[in-house]
């Protein structure tokens, strides 16, 4: 099978980014401390024009490549986009966050640059194989970047924890794959659908199959009982590698359900739909209510991720193309809310003090307002209130639940969802009604400052266009 | 029974008791050298698959290196395994029900109904002069290109978070410089005193 020149074409922006990546690794090594600013602004660049390639190659009609292990489609060329963005919104945080505490090293770039190429990948992927490889190459980019900080033990414990169960779930996701592979006798996804869909009923070795990936994935997601990791690799990393967990590689996560479940195995929809009612449910029911109990932001934080994941789980087991649009949506709505809450947390902190605990944003609103208010915004569009962006994620989320005629289901939402609104609503309380206890101004930079302003008010200003158009 | 089944059932028996005594050795070198047999009898039985790359592949990269490296560790490391141990006896039955149990819900789900040989075609044998490492070649690097080069990546990324991980100046260690060792002179050892003498007292 010989290989075009347009199937390179096609994976030009994962070409441009691994090249990119190898080159600073490189060039990083011949650049001095003082001058590291140097490897950041590559490293940026690097993300402005894999965006404008992702946007010259762009196709209207799903085509594959390399053996059918590559797809280029509008969902992959949307999602990429978006994972552009929020990986470089995270990086920028970093920057001042690093070097305050000495750790502002060229590899947190390079491995950041390679996180985002698995993600890249596995957007991209229309193989099991190539899922599988994105996920690894993902995975073991955050699992050294959880334990960057060498020094800390709370962040090798952190690394740890995440290391061993995200293997354990390579491990369920592998035997699955092994077992459909078994049962349909290919792994490519198009294949895989043709030989579910030729089977008439769906036979035991496929459920068994089914749920070893759903298993697998739902603990990568994050979801209700796969998610004793979260809080602990959430409070345990720096502070901005945990805004890149929480961000980018959810969107990545979402991307690989929707070609497993949906393109790979749409034709099992009714066992795999029970399967992740259940995850739904649970997801939204501990997110919220365990959420309640936290005093540190980033714990917190790390159990609304969970509710959320229950959220777009929701989106998924509609089955409908509205659901898979809404649980999209709702996807890239949460990455931009948690960038922006995680920011706050950097924002809040200097060298050796972490504004990670509750007490910490006490009285906000008297020592910088704008802040206060972004922070006010971030935490309204979380909880779900209008006109933020998040109660249109919600709002679609739930629509597309009752369409398919799920009504207790969009219920149980809601009602989690008020539960829910408590603690981010007690974040806004502790911010604008109680007085501070530390009256220092913040000291952080004005690029920061900018950047958590507009993420702020995208929050607040997609929310009012969302507004504009359904009305 | 032909010479070729006999030969499959010694290495599966062997293969088997090797890898109990991998979990039973009470000597960890004795357990890694169990691995080793294993791994041997595995790729003599992937020969016997017509699967010969990927045999010596076995031998040279997990016999050759990994194994080495592994018991390297296990010698340099003073592993007490007598606290492993405890309780083994305790939790035995415990152990072996749930064992037990797993096995008869998978023999049950994927047994020989899903994959016995009437599923899936016994493979034909290959003609003589049929080369699997070139086969494996082609297929390698051009079906399989994408994933290929996407496992070279996941490599480096190993190599770089290694390095990463493990390459800091750690201010309480203290290490020799040779090259400052050699230079040092007497004089900077050594310091004369010149004192007059003195009377006993």
């Amino acid at each position: 099978m010989p290989l075009e020149t347009a199937e390179y074409l096609l994976a030009l922006p994962e070409i441009w980014v691994l090249g990119m990546a190898c080159l600073i690794l490189v060039l990083d090594l011949f650049i001095r401390d003082d001058s590291r600013i140097l490897t950041y602004l590559m490293v940026q660049a690097t993300l402005v024009v894999a965006a404008l390639i992702t946007l010259a190659v762009q196709v209207p009609e799903p085509v594959l490549a390399f053996g059918n292990t590559f797809i280029s489609d509008g969902m992959a060329t949307v999602l990429k986009l978006f994972i552009y963005l929020v990986t470089g919104m995270g990086f920028l945080y970093a920057r001042p966050y690093l070097q305050d505490r000495g750790l502002f090293k060229g590899e947190f770039y390079v491995l950041g640059l390679f996180a985002m190429l698995g993600m890249m990948i596995m957007v991209s992927a229309s193989h099991f194989l190539t899922i599988y490889l994105g996920l690894e190459l993902l995975s073991l980019c955050l699992y050294a970047m959880v334990a960057f900080n060498r020094d800390s033990g709370t962040c090798s414990e952190a690394a740890m924890k995440y290391f061993v169960l995200g293997a354990l779930a390579s491990g369920m996701l592998l035997y699955g794959i092994s077992m459909l592979y078994g049962a349909t006798g290919s792994l490519e996804i198009a294949a895989v659908a043709s030989a579910i869909a030729a089977e008439e009923g769906s036979s035991i070795v496929l459920i068994f199959a089914l749920c070893f990936i759903v298993v697998g994935l739902a603990f990568k997601l994050g979801a209700v009982p796969f998610h004793m990791w979260v809080p602990d690799v959430y409070h345990g990393a720096p502070t901005p590698v945990t805004l890149f967990i929480g961000s980018a590689p959810k969107i990545a996560a979402f991307a690989i359900v929707m070609r497993v479940l949906v393109d790979g195995l749409g034709g099992l929809v009714a066992d795999w739909q029970g399967m992740l009612v259940i995850l739904a449910v649970l997801s939204l029911a501990v997110g919220n209510v365990i959420a309640i109990a936290q005093t540190n932001l980033k714990r917190m934080l790390a159990y609304s991720t969970i509710s959320h994941v229950g959220f777009l789980l929701l989106g998924i087991l509609a089955g409908t193309p509205d659901g898979y649009a809404a649980a999209m949506f709702y996807i890239i709505t949460y990455a931009l809310m948690a960038v922006g809450a995680f920011g706050m947390i950097i924002l809040l902190s200097r060298a050796g003090f972490e504004a990670d605990e509750l007490e910490d944003f006490r009285g906000l609103n008297a020592r910088n307002p704008w802040f206060a208010f972004m922070m006010l915004i971030l935490m309204f569009s979380m909880a779900g209130v209008p006109p933020t962006v998040g109660f249109y994620a919600k709002l679609s989320v739930l629509q597309a639940v009752i369409q398919v005629d799920m009504v207790w289901l969009a219920l149980v939402a809601v009602f989690f969802s008020v539960i829910g609104a408590f603690y981010y609503i007690r974040l806004v309380k502790i911010m604008y009604f109680d007085s501070p206890t530390d009256e220092a101004a913040l000291q952080s930079n004005p690029g920061l400052r900018a950047v958590l302003s507009v993420n702020g008010l995208a929050v607040l200003g997609l929310g009012v266009f969302c507004c504009c158009i359904s009305s | 029974m032909s010479f070729e089944r006999i030969i499959f059932y010694a290495f599966a028996a062997i293969l088997v008791y090797a890898a109990g005594r991998v979990v039973t050795a009470r000597n960890p070198v004795h357990a890694a050298l169990h691995l080793v047999l294993a791994f041997f009898t595995c790729a003599g039985l992937w020969l016997l698959l017509e699967a010969e790359f990927l045999a010596i592949v076995l031998v040279l990269v997990y016999v050759g290196a990994v194994m080495v490296l592994f018991l390297f560790v296990v010698m340099m490391l003073d592993i007490n395994s007598a606290p492993l141990r405890e309780g083994f006896i305790r939790y035995l039955p415990v152990g072996l029900a749930v064992a037990a149990l797993m096995l008869f819900e998978m023999v049950a789900i994927v047994g020989v109904r899903y994959f016995g040989p009437e599923q899936v075609a016994i493979p034909a044998r290959h003609p003589e002069g049929y080369s699997n490492t070139a086969e494996l070649g082609r297929v390698l690097y051009t079906d399989y290109v994408y994933p290929f080069e996407i496992a070279a990546v996941i490599l480096l990324v190993a190599i770089i978070a290694a390095i990463v991980l493990t390459m800091r100046r750690r201010p309480e260690t203290k290490y020799q410089d040779p090259a400052k060792q050699v230079q040092a002179r007497k004089a900077d050892r050594l310091r004369v005193v010149k004192m007059s003498a003195e009377k006993k007292q």
